[in-house]
């Protein structure tokens, strides 16, 4: 039973407004798990004529072994290179023979790999996620160009590009032993070595229908579905040796003992701040009030245009051209509350710190009003209604939640968590995880250092 | 839910109930209100209404010296109303939910906005944006604010490769023409509050805007619920062309451009300018762009680089219509020292695709994809108004979207052929190459 999620949103207007609450049905999960173990998770939406189809596999850049970072990227780039029955190259022409479109994606938690095709092509891109499920084939020149590939990547999206540096160099200094400080395209001294036995034992490891998750969003009949899942999936078998993802879950580091602070010198005109802290993952959306306070902090901090970092950082004191805050508590990881400023010319990295930490510290000591609260979380309420637009986003966000061992529904649940969060809940979240101490910072500087103090406009 | 055994045949033919099911595209309609053109998607299945507002008011329109002043005047729609200052603002469309984002083109001065389609909602939803975009009050410290941002956003953004690489490609390729005139810290340096007064006075009007709408809405609906923006709008003059149109594309250098960056990749992009929005062979244009390098896996571009030499993760062609000839591009980026060698196979493939043409099973494929793949790339209000936004400012026929497909298949491989034999002049192309200093080996 679904609750109307429009009470708490008209709240504020009720007086000048008085409207009924619309009738609007968050789409029915149906979730189901074949005899080998395979997760299967199926929304109708008879919105379109269109059906998104994932397999999600728990292997991700946590699951690497030590020095072999970049590993399940690479490995998903593989899973491309043919089977027996399939050439290489060959699912992505038939896909878009199909009138579809295919893609992957590799992420600290999960590889997972999808087709959005229309309804009536579903069985056929099943059939071909169950081949390469068991059938991949494995080429040594396929192998080193895709490796080549993987690498031209890499400098594309990091070595080339400041601020993905700096992020990087941001989690591997707040995390010192959790696998999650390593980046998920691997380091390059690690992509160097990676070699195709190690792919080969990677698949083996983790490539199975009990480490594997099917999430269908879209025109379908979800019996059906269930059904072919079933007849296509249903006679791999399953992997005994694969871990459950919970035994494999951890979710803290060892304790930061004092600021960490790294700066990376590249190719940028004006110098970036990079804060993060460490605070506790969500684990539960039906009770962790405090991932719950967290979210509200960085909404009161970043929520709107108005609201407190862009307010004092950009508008009224002018020190930063850009700000934001978010938080990043979904995974098999410690939490992480992150803070980016990038200065306006002339202003040091020193004093965007301090007002960044000032406009925390007003929180801890000062609280917040429950309007200014209220209005921060309002976006939240619409955009359960909003995000129901896109079946791909509705798909991930069943995908990442699962992947991170949480329900299906987490968003929804944790709404209504949200909507129990008090000011009281957020100053003492504010006075709690934000210590000088467990903060670690990235300044990203330019080349030369000289360079800045030139860059002041008047 | 319960899961029962049933055989795979019996699935099989659950599913090929759907088989029969053709993609239509939603069906838009278009009227005028008080002289406003309005194309308006009709959809049921969510309380959520898509509101983009097309004002001919983009880059284009920036008087000479004063470069950045489209946008600079978009941004300041955000700094505060008559009625309100901007703090209040931002606390008012929070208050609302009213999501919203714009963008500055070329052509076009974009916003677009969501909103929840409940009638106290929408109504005040439309009487905020009525009085951002036709009341906005440019107050002098905002202004002086903003454009300083913008100066160093500018200036932050000349550091990056893919940036300088696109801001050669317009100046080379509009030398003679306001698409190649292109904001730098010199123009917006002298841009004035009484400046962007002036360009809001003549580019914000019933006469300069176009409405897209995708929502639960009946066209009364619709028409009631965009007048608060038409009434709140002068009724302001259509702009004349902001120069002639485009003379035939002069020759390009022979050489590639190449302009040095501490990289360790080389960003190249190649390109002449190639198509209007109205241009009679768009479609065998969007076909043959797509067997070529438009994107799919399966294109000849990333089978010739990316699968046969691992040379590049990123490689691909696209169309960049615009009202008056946009470009056709190319952007791949390799190693440094792997550069040249990128560019000569990409040539290649070129070269022979335009000797050659697409083969039928090159067509059918990209026909299948394009055609049935329409339907999933309409597959949500978001994208549904975004098109029909384009439809709606360049003014393409009514029911373009419905037509796509029908349009995709009818294209053959010897018109494809020809259509880039005559408009692929290898020698007008463009050559640029930035960066790739740092590559170490």
């Amino acid at each position: 039973m679904r609750r109307s999620l429009f009470s708490w949103f008209l709240f504020p207007l009720i007086l000048s407004l008085p409207l009924p609450a619309p009738a609007f049905q968050l789409p029915q999960i149906e979730t189901a798990r074949l005899a080998n173990g395979m997760e299967v998770i199926v929304v109708a939406d008879h919105r379109a004529p269109s059906v998104v189809h994932m397999i999600w596999y728990d292997a991700g850049s946590v699951d690497e072994p030590s020095g072999k970072s970049g590993l399940a990227h690479l490995f998903e780039h593989m899973m491309f290179k043919g089977t027996p029955s399939v050439p290489a190259g060959e699912l992505s022409r038939r896909v878009a023979a199909l009138g579809g479109r295919d893609n992957a994606f590799t992420s600290r938690d999960y590889t997972a790999y999808f087709q959005q095709i229309p309804p009536a092509a579903l069985l056929e891109v099943m059939r071909l996620e169950a081949d390469r499920m068991t059938n991949l084939q494995f080429d040594i020149t396929a192998f080193r160009k895709e490796l080549a590939v993987v690498q031209e990547e890499r400098k594309l999206r990091t070595d080339d590009f400041p601020k993905s540096l700096a992020y990087e160099t941001l989690l591997a200094t707040a995390l010192i032993a959790h696998p999650a400080r390593n980046p998920v395209i691997g380091w390059p001294t690690d992509l160097e070595a990676l070699t195709l036995d190690d792919l080969v034992d990677w698949y083996r490891r983790w490539y199975a229908p009990n480490n594997a998750r099917l999430i269908i969003v879209g025109d379908v009949d979800p019996t059906a579905v269930l059904h072919a899942a079933e007849a296509i999936f249903g006679s791999i078998p399953p992997n005994p040796a694969v871990p459950p993802v919970a035994a494999r879950s951890r979710y803290e580091d060892p304790p930061q003992r004092g600021m960490r602070h790294a700066t990376i010198r590249a190719a940028v005109e004006l110098p970036t701040l990079f804060f993060a802290w460490k605070v506790p993952p969500l684990r539960d959306p039906d009770r962790d009030r405090q991932a719950a306070a967290l979210i509200a902090l960085a909404a009161l901090l970043d929520g709107f245009e108005g609201a407190r970092l862009p307010r004092a950082l950009i508008k009224t004191r002018r020190l930063a051209i850009a700000v934001s805050a978010e938080v990043d508590l979904i995974g098999r990881a410690p939490g992480l509350f992150l803070v980016e400023a990038q200065a306006a010319p002339g202003v040091s990295l020193e004093s965007l710190a301090e007002a960044i930490l000032s406009e925390i510290t007003a929180i801890a000591e000062g609280g917040t009003r429950p309007d200014e609260l209220e209005r921060v979380l309002r976006h939240y309420t619409a955009q359960q209604i909003y995000q129901r637009d896109s079946l791909m986003g509705e798909a991930m966000r069943i995908g990442m939640a699962r992947a991170a061992n949480l329900p299906a529904d987490t968003d929804a649940r944790l709404l209504a968590l949200l909507k129990t969060i008090s000011p009281a809940d957020v100053q003492e979240a504010a006075s709690r995880w934000f210590s000088r101490d467990t903060l670690t910072r990235v300044d990203l500087l330019p080349l030369s250092a000289s360079r800045t103090a030139t860059g002041a406009l008047p | 839910m319960k899961l029962r055994l049933l055989s795979f045949w019996t699935a099989l033919l659950i599913f090929l109930s759907h088989a029969s099911i053709v993609h239509a595209a939603p069906i838009s309609e278009r009227f005028v209100v008080d002289g406003v053109v309005i194309d308006l998607v009709e959809t049921r299945t969510l309380p959520i209404i898509d509101l983009i507002l097309s004002f001919d008011a983009g880059s284009r329109r920036d008087p000479p010296q004063q470069e950045g002043l489209a946008s600079l005047t978009q941004a300041l729609l955000f700094g505060g109303t008559t009625a309100r200052e901007e703090q209040s603002l931002a606390e008012a469309i929070a208050d609302l939910a009213l999501q919203h984002s714009g963008a500055v083109d070329q052509d076009r001065s974009i916003l677009r906005w969501r909103f929840l389609a409940d009638a106290p909602i929408r109504d005040a939803a439309l009487s905020l944006i009525a009085e951002i975009v036709a009341t906005p009050a440019f107050p002098e410290p905002i202004v002086v604010r903003e454009k300083n941002r913008a100066i160093a956003a500018l200036q932050e953004s000349l550091t990056r490769p893919e940036v300088v690489a696109e801001r050669t490609l317009w100046s080379r390729l509009y030398p003679d023409h306001p698409y190649g005139r292109l904001p730098t810290a010199e123009s917006l340096a002298p841009l004035t509050r009484e400046a962007l007064i002036a360009f809001h006075r003549r580019h914000y009007t019933r006469a300069t805007l176009s409405i897209a709408i995708v929502g639960p809405l009946s066209r009364a609906e619709a028409e009631a619920l965009v007048r608060p923006i038409i009434a709140a709008l002068p009724e302001g003059i259509p702009l004349p062309p902001p120069s002639p149109p485009l003379s035939a594309p002069s020759s390009a250098p022979p050489s590639p451009i190449y302009l040095p960056h501490p990289s360790t990749q080389t960003h190249w992009l190649v390109a002449l300018p190639l198509i209007r929005r109205d241009d009679p062979d768009y479609f065998p244009l969007l076909v043959g762009n797509w067997i070529f390098g438009g994107g799919s896996f399966s294109s000849r571009l990333v089978q010739a680089v990316r699968e046969a030499h691992g040379l590049a993760y990123s490689v691909y062609s696209q169309l960049e219509p615009l009202a008056d000839p946009g470009p056709w591009t190319i952007r791949f980026q390799t190693r440094g020292h792997q550069a040249e060698t990128a560019r000569a196979i990409v040539l290649e493939t070129l070269t022979r695709f335009l000797s050659e043409g697409p083969s039928e099973e090159e067509l059918r494929l990209a026909q299948t994809a394009l055609a049935d793949g329409w339907g999933l790339r309409l597959d949500s209000n978001r994208k549904i108004a975004d098109w029909l936004a384009i439809v709606n400012f360049y003014r393409l026929p009514p029911d373009w979207l419905n037509r796509y497909p029908e349009a995709v298949r009818a294209t053959t491989a010897e018109a494809i052929r020809n259509l880039f034999q005559q408009r692929i002049d290898l020698s007008a192309l463009t050559w640029i190459a930035v960066g790739g200093n740092d590559d170490p080996r």
